[in-house]
């Protein structure tokens, strides 16, 4: 038994889902510990602490500055830090998210401690704790013994799935000891994609259309599947992101996104083995590509060898059909 | 600019791994490996940087025993002017460990620019970067998927987030990782290669930090079934919403 501290991560004054699953990985390790919270943000980000305590933060710190309404890795990481020192807490959860990963390491060498980044598991063993974190894009699952105390451990996004724990929690503000604006790089605009749209890393169904499609302009033809479900996000392969057809941020594969979605379907996709790393632990992958000898019908559970422009738009309706009769 | 790029030598990915008889490594018997892909962006992204403000010196960093050489000299035929093998039996799982051998190299080093790929693409902890820049007190900013430091005192990046990007602006010196989107590294050309053989690599010590992170074990995730074709073109296109119904149960 133990106390953890998990940072609560916000974008834009609103909390991301990654905040509670934090949470959830450090109430895990905390095995009937205290989990604290800790919340940074702009102006009126202490409205969304009551919420943190519905996964199990016992204390939710609050700290609120004009300077951490964006990103500010330099402050952020100051906070966390000495936020762990003041509290003894046995170790620090942050989300393995774009924000969390690039705070981890400075959190980690402002403690002077060695970090387990990106788990997918986490448990207490004795005085270590053990994650589970893969490694070669996912060939290969390393067990990792982190004898570090305090110990600054990242969750992958998606891998902790928040547990409800009616908590009300205590909120406290904290005041940080450096002036946030004082920090030497500096957030200057924050440009988001398409907001409606869900996120790759959060949508239980992704639509990734590859060099098969021809042309930018095509792209509709996977943003209207994806809309007929209704939950799903568009992703591209690296050939399409290199092209511009789709900004980098869509990439899946080795130097992109990892997802693993509960349905993956790649359209006019060949399956390079850099974008299966991105995609192979998806539950159930569709394909749907001309050449019958691609290699995405290796991983594919179920495979449709045909034309994207045919089989795509057939599938569009019988999709609409199908959530119109649920 | 004075520039600095530690770089990472990784096997390469497009083989089917083995678990070595340790249990707690890969078996390295016929693997090729190179330089890892984001440490081989930054490598370009230095070179694109000094041809643009028109001179400079970039010196390649690398952390392993002496195999890295092949990976320093591949830096070289880029055109990189000089390297610095930073010797050790095996290279740590820790990044911690391996920051502070980093770091006091690169202290009193007079860089402008410290580059680094966003994550080596074998261990994927996306930590040494930052832990550098941590320990040797520089700005740092991590997984840039744009890059403009002409104007010589100071940069602004692009980082790449979920669903967003954002804009950031630093002072140098200071350390950057290096995402996709900067730049593709080029291809040694003979020349390259031929004028790499003549460039210094120095080997010193490598002043590892204690390790607090090991890998207790590697494991292979369980293999996914063998794919299946259901049909061929747009009729194919009922069974397959069946299959997504009753099999699958997402639709």
């Amino acid at each position: 038994m133990a106390n953890f501290l998990a940072v609560a991560e916000a974008r834009n004054g609103e909390l991301r889902k990654v905040a509670h699953e934090a949470i959830t990985a450090a109430k895990a390790l905390a095995g009937g510990g205290d989990v604290h919270a800790l919340l940074m943000g702009g102006p009126g980000i202490a409205a969304k602490a009551a919420s943190l305590g519905e996964c199990g933060a016992s204390t939710v710190f609050v700290v609120e500055h004009e300077a951490l309404a964006q990103h500010n890795p330099e402050a952020a990481s100051a906070i966390i830090a000495a936020q762990v020192k003041a509290g003894g807490y046995r170790g620090v959860i942050l989300s393995a998210s774009a924000h969390g990963k690039d705070l981890t390491p400075r959190v980690a060498a402002k403690l002077g401690v060695g970090m387990a980044g990106d788990v997918t598991a986490a448990r207490m063993e004795g005085d270590a704790i053990v994650a589970t974190h893969p490694v070669n894009t996912g060939k290969v699952v390393s067990v990792i013994t982190l004898t570090a105390n305090p110990a600054v451990v990242s969750v992958r996004p998606g891998a902790f799935t928040p547990v409800p724990a009616a908590t009300s929690a205590k909120v406290e503000t904290l005041v940080p000891s450096a002036d946030p604006a004082a920090s030497r790089v500096k957030t200057t605009g924050l440009t988001t994609g398409n907001s409606t749209k869900l996120d790759l890393g959060d949508a239980p169904i992704i639509v990734t259309g590859g060099r098969g499609l021809k042309a930018a302009e095509n792209f509709k033809l996977v943003e209207d599947l994806a809309d007929a479900f209704g939950n799903a996000a568009v992703g591209a392969t690296r050939a399409v992101t290199d092209d511009g057809w789709r900004p980098h941020s869509d990439q899946i594969g080795q130097t992109g996104r990892l997802v693993s979605p509960d349905l993956y379907i790649a359209v006019g996709v060949s399956g390079a083995i850099q974008h299966l790393a991105g995609m192979r632990t998806s539950k159930t992958i569709v394909a749907i590509n001309k050449d019958k000898e691609a290699p995405i019908f290796k991983v594919a559970d179920y495979g449709i060898v045909g034309d994207a422009f045919e089989v795509v738009p057939k599938l569009t309706d019988a999709v609409k059909a199908a959530r119109a009769s649920r | 600019m004075k520039i600095a790029v530690c770089i990472k030598r990784v096997p390469d990915m497009d083989v089917k791994f083995k678990i070595a008889a340790s249990g707690t490594a890969v078996d390295e018997s016929g693997l090729k490996y190179d330089m890892s892909d984001f440490d081989g962006y930054a490598a370009e992204a230095a070179l694109q940087i000094n041809e643009k403000s028109g001179g400079g010196e970039i010196t390649a960093i690398c952390l392993g025993p002496d195999a890295v050489g092949e990976t320093l000299r591949k830096a070289l035929s880029m055109g990189i002017d000089k390297a610095v093998q930073l010797k050790c039996d095996a290279v740590p799982f820790d990044g911690y460990a391996i920051a502070q051998a980093l770091a006091a190299e690169l202290k009193g080093g007079n860089y402008d620019l410290i580059l680094f790929g966003r994550m080596s693409i074998d261990s994927s902890n996306q930590s040494v970067g930052p832990m550098v820049a941590e320990l040797l007190g520089l700005p740092c900013v991590s997984a840039a998927s744009r890059l403009d430091v002409s104007a010589k005192t100071s940069g602004t990046a692009q980082r790449e987030l979920e669903g967003a990007s954002e804009t950031v602006s630093f002072p140098l010196p200071a350390v950057v990782t290096i995402d996709e989107g900067v730049a593709r590294p080029r291809y040694p050309s003979l020349k390259g290669i031929m004028a790499a053989k003549k460039k210094p690599l120095e080997v010193k010590p490598a002043q590892l930090g204690a390790v607090s992170v090991t890998v207790s074990k590697m494991e292979l995730p369980p293999e996914r079934a063998a794919g299946r074709i259901i049909g061929e073109g747009a009729d194919a296109v009922p069974e397959l919403v069946r299959l997504l119904q009753t099999e699958a149960k997402v639709l």
